[in-house]
């Protein structure tokens, strides 16, 4: 089989593209709205946008989401701020500025008509956000303020202290919840999604968990909206919720969607470092901290040990700022976090002592308060410095920051085209759960951004195209396919629980993402991935003999809700090292080690091969323990000329 | 570390749940508090014993899952933070903690430490919200909001809807958390014309899901990990007061 990997890319110049699309796709009218079902799985920024939205234009829609309530979906912890081209700061801002920033950011591996389309209706979301009472950070004039941002050297981004996530979020929830009281959204909490269900080749349902009961359950609808988030949790230790996995979009890859560059995973240069072995999470600070804190670490290790404040200006080493002194401090994310891995591999790393070395950075903030007041850092940052003190015990106004980084966000996921439907017909993937418009590497800020776009602005038109299309009548969950899902899961739950293992599934999920991030995190080289790719095999191997849960699947269980989705993660984790191996360049977050300049200015940074990967990786599903086929969407550059993304 | 925990365990909504004693050592000081239930569940697994069932999500104190009373306190003893948040070094070697799910009639127990929380849910659908639908709204910067007001919404909205308010109440009054959601709304000039509609719905409903009044204890500003404070509930009882006048006199 092969995939259909047409992108539906509009006719036109970039800038008319949309336009054109949306005069094009067909309409439902109002009065046959009514008619149509449609299932989001995931209330984050993506899922609540898109079911408030699609119900305020008449549809029916079923809303899923694992948590108590839909105001709790990951987006909520964003904390820096959402990016649009509002030019209110007159500092050569514009759409196109936005558009180049985000594809050059990206390092040239993302669809350009999708990236156009995202900074064109990135002022249409602030406006949106306003008008639903979201409290942006405003300026004494009583107007809007932005703030700058990692990649960027325009101030384009909106915030409201540090939790812009949550204030999103309530927004798309206030009008979640709006539709919820109207009948309009039928909410399902403490649901996970289980399997996809396809009839006659469409997306027509899902298989839910009741995570209380243990209820096995169908619904059925017209289409099925995948915003479940990424993946970055394959790597145990991340900044996602407990709960994120990768788990829904990886059955919708099992039923044949492509899943696109999965080796696509961004490591955020400012978390928190490791304490210890008893570590669950890491707690991510935001990037807009590095507007005014300044990185750096010792320039010999004999200092390493010492209280930071005893090192003198001579002997500190302020190595973004050396390497890059156009944009400094505010490098891109993966530029800022391979220079921190780069200066700890050289042994000049802070911090304590975990597995025999140190792995932080200091973010200093002392030249800040000296220059502005500690109050106006304050006003800034409080939030962030209280949430830093509470974790590590230490207060940041008065000793540097210890940062190091993590995973935290992930570009891959489920393939889509221009109208963010994979290759399942009527499945339509949105937010991180897609891989569209973020290319090798995300820029800060953008992540809320295309989660609001997606829900708010682009599946309302693009989803009555395919409605339009087939015509409304969801099928009965008594078919046979609904049926035979149902019992998939029920068998899969049973395997769980009668196995006689001794070991917990944290245990292996621990192993996983060791492994993971040893040999495919911020750096990768062939000897390491092959190594991954015989190690995963083995582990999971050893997941299944070896594993135990405990409990019954009639109640609420979580360590069968973990079992499930490190069974995932395992399946999953090779798909990602196979990609990172087949990508033989290094681009964006993707560090190949061998492809690296090696003289010249660039000495040390991403080699890119456009020659030979320009394009999209998207993998398609052959049977459990069969290699994946690898297939690619070209990716044109019509408007942008890739160059040597420089930031220095 | 050496903790002695008391936990409280029920099996479902319908049962009668009990304390059970657990000893947990090698507790590093700064490993977290849930971090440390990881650690106990992990023994649970292995001596082939039921994990204890608790909730928590993000982990970095915002998404407003976890939900525990630590020693009679709703998330425990550190001020303006959740459980999750809250790390080991807080706490002594040897010391005995009791763990309790949120206590209050409008919040049942589900399972062992997790309780439902959709009353919060029916408030919010109630009202919480403003009435416009996605589309092409006016440019953000039409509307000057001072600085002052646009902070003060944003301090009622910093609200994350834990309910630790409602279970450190004596009468389990939601009046915290509601007025929180009115006033980060009604602060606003978008939330202005829909004021005295949306607090008298959130108040009644509030009112009819059986949440207690408020008789002025201040408890629930004591263990807000946001900080939210009593002034909303102030704001609130004002903007009900006039809205409730108006309805009497037919303006509304």
């Amino acid at each position: 089989m092969s995939f259909n990997l047409d992108s539906k890319i509009p006719e036109g110049k970039i800038s008319e593209k949309w336009d054109n699309y949306k005069f094009h796709a067909k309409l439902v009218n109002p009065a046959n709205r009514r008619k149509y079902h449609v299932i989001v799985v995931g209330s984050g920024l993506a899922g609540a946008s898109a079911a408030a939205t699609l119900a305020e234009q008449g549809y029916n829609v079923s809303c899923f989401c694992y948590q108590d309530s839909p105001r709790r979906a990951h987006s909520i912890a964003a904390q820096g701020g959402i990016n649009a081209a509002k030019n209110y700061q007159n500092d050569g801002d514009s759409i196109y500025r936005l558009f180049y920033d985000t594809v050059k950011g990206g390092d040239f591996r993302s669809r350009e008509a999708n990236v156009y389309r995202l900074a064109q209706v990135s002022n249409n979301i602030i406006d949106q956000c306003v008008a639903q009472g979201v409290p942006f950070a405003r300026e004494y004039g009583g107007l809007l303020a932005n703030r700058s941002f990692g990649g960027a050297q325009v101030s384009r981004t909106f915030y409201a202290r540090g939790q812009t996530g949550q204030q999103l979020l309530l927004g798309a929830y206030s009008a979640l919840v709006r539709q919820i009281g109207l009948g309009k959204v039928k909410m399902y909490t403490r649901q996970e999604m289980m399997e996809l269900v396809l009839v006659d080749g469409h997306a027509k349902g899902i298989v839910c968990r009741n995570l209380v009961t243990g209820e096995i359950k169908s619904f059925s609808a017209d289409a099925v909206l995948l915003c479940t988030g990424g993946y970055g949790n394959v790597f145990y230790l991340s900044t996602n919720a407990q709960g994120c996995s990768v788990s829904a979009a990886f059955n919708c890859y099992r039923k044949g969607a492509g899943f696109a560059n999965p080796c696509f995973t961004q490591i955020h240069p400012t978390c928190i470092p490791v304490h210890g072995e008893q570590q669950s999470k890491l707690t991510l600070m935001s990037e807009s901290l590095r507007n005014d804190g300044r990185i750096w670490v010792p320039k010999s290790k004999e200092n390493c040990g010492k209280n930071p404040n005893d090192i003198k200006e001579e002997d500190r080493d302020y190595y973004l700022e050396r390497k890059y002194p156009s944009f400094g401090n505010l490098a891109p994310r993966d530029i800022s976090s391979r220079a921190a891995k780069e200066a700890c591999d050289d042994g000049r790393g802070v911090g304590n002592v975990v597995g025999g070395e140190r792995r932080g950075v200091y973010l200093d903030f002392a030249t800040a308060i000296k220059r502005d007041g500690k109050k106006a850092i304050e006003e800034r940052y409080g939030n962030l410095f209280e949430m830093y003190e509470r974790i590590t015990g230490e207060n940041a106004y008065e000793r540097p920051m210890r940062i190091y980084p993590a995973s935290h966000y992930t570009m891959g996921g489920l393939w889509v085209d221009y109208e963010l439907q994979s290759t399942i017909p009527g499945l339509f993937v949105l937010g991180e759960a897609n891989f569209s418009d973020h290319g090798a590497n995300r820029l800060g800020a953008s992540a809320l951004m295309q989660g609001l776009s997606d829900g708010y602005f682009v599946i309302p038109y693009t989803l009555p195209n395919y409605l339009a299309r087939t015509g409304a009548g969801k099928p009965s969950i008594d078919g046979e396919a609904f049926k035979e899902a149902e019992k998939s899961v029920k068998d899969r739950i049973e395997k769980f629980l009668t196995k006689g293992g001794s070991k917990s599934p944290r245990h292996y999920h621990q192993e996983l993402g060791k492994i993971m991030w040893e040999y495919c995190g911020m750096g990768r080289n062939e000897e390491g991935l092959k190594k991954a790719l015989e190690l995963i095999p083995q582990i999971r191997e050893d997941f299944w003999k070896g594993v135990k849960v405990v409990g019954d699947a009639d109640c609420m269980n979580t360590e069968l809700e973990r079992a499930i989705r490190t069974a995932d993660f395992m399946e999953f984790a090779e798909v990602l090292c196979l990609d990172a191996l087949e990508r033989r360049e290094s681009c964006g977050a993707h560090f190949r080690e061998e492809y690296q300049y090696t003289e010249g200015d660039q000495k040390g940074e991403a080699k890119r091969d456009d020659a030979n990967f320009s394009h999209a990786a998207v993998w398609e599903y052959t049977g459990f323990g069969n290699k994946p086929v690898r297939h690619q969407e070209e990716i044109l550059h019509e408007e942008v000329k890739p160059v040597v993304r420089s930031y220095k | 570390m050496k903790i002695n925990l008391k936990v409280w365990r029920q099996k479902n909504a319908e049962s009668k749940g009990r304390f059970e004693n657990y000893v947990v050592d090698d507790i590093h000081e700064d490993t977290s508090f849930l971090e440390m239930f990881d650690i106990l569940n992990e023994r649970l697994v292995a001596e082939g014993k039921e994990a204890i069932v608790f909730d928590h999500d993000c982990r970095e104190g915002i998404c407003g899952m976890c939900s525990m009373t630590i020693n009679g306190i709703p998330h425990g003893p550190e001020r303006k933070t959740t459980v999750c948040q809250l790390h080991m070094r807080k706490f002594k070697d040897g010391d005995t903690i009791v763990v309790e799910p949120w206590r209050a009639g409008p919040f049942p127990v589900k399972q062992d430490l997790v309780v439902s929380r959709d009353a919060f849910e029916q408030i919010q659908q109630a009202g919480g919200f403003i009435s416009i639908r996605t589309g092409a709204p006016q440019d953000a910067n039409a509307i000057p909001i001072s600085k002052e007001i646009s902070d003060k919404s944003m301090d009622a909205a910093q609200c994350i809807g834990c309910g630790a308010c409602v279970a450190a109440c004596p009468n389990a009054a939601a009046m915290l958390f509601t007025s929180a959601k009115v006033s980060h709304l009604n602060y606003l000039p978008q939330g202005a014309p829909e004021k005295d509609r949306r607090v008298i719905a959130m108040v009644e409903k509030m009112n009819e899901l059986g949440f207690g009044n408020c008789t002025n204890y201040g408890e629930c500003q004591g263990v807000c990990p946001k900080g939210i404070t009593l002034d909303m509930i102030a704001k609130m009882n004002r903007d009900y007061a006039v809205a409730k006048a108006k309805q009497a006199v037919g303006a509304l």
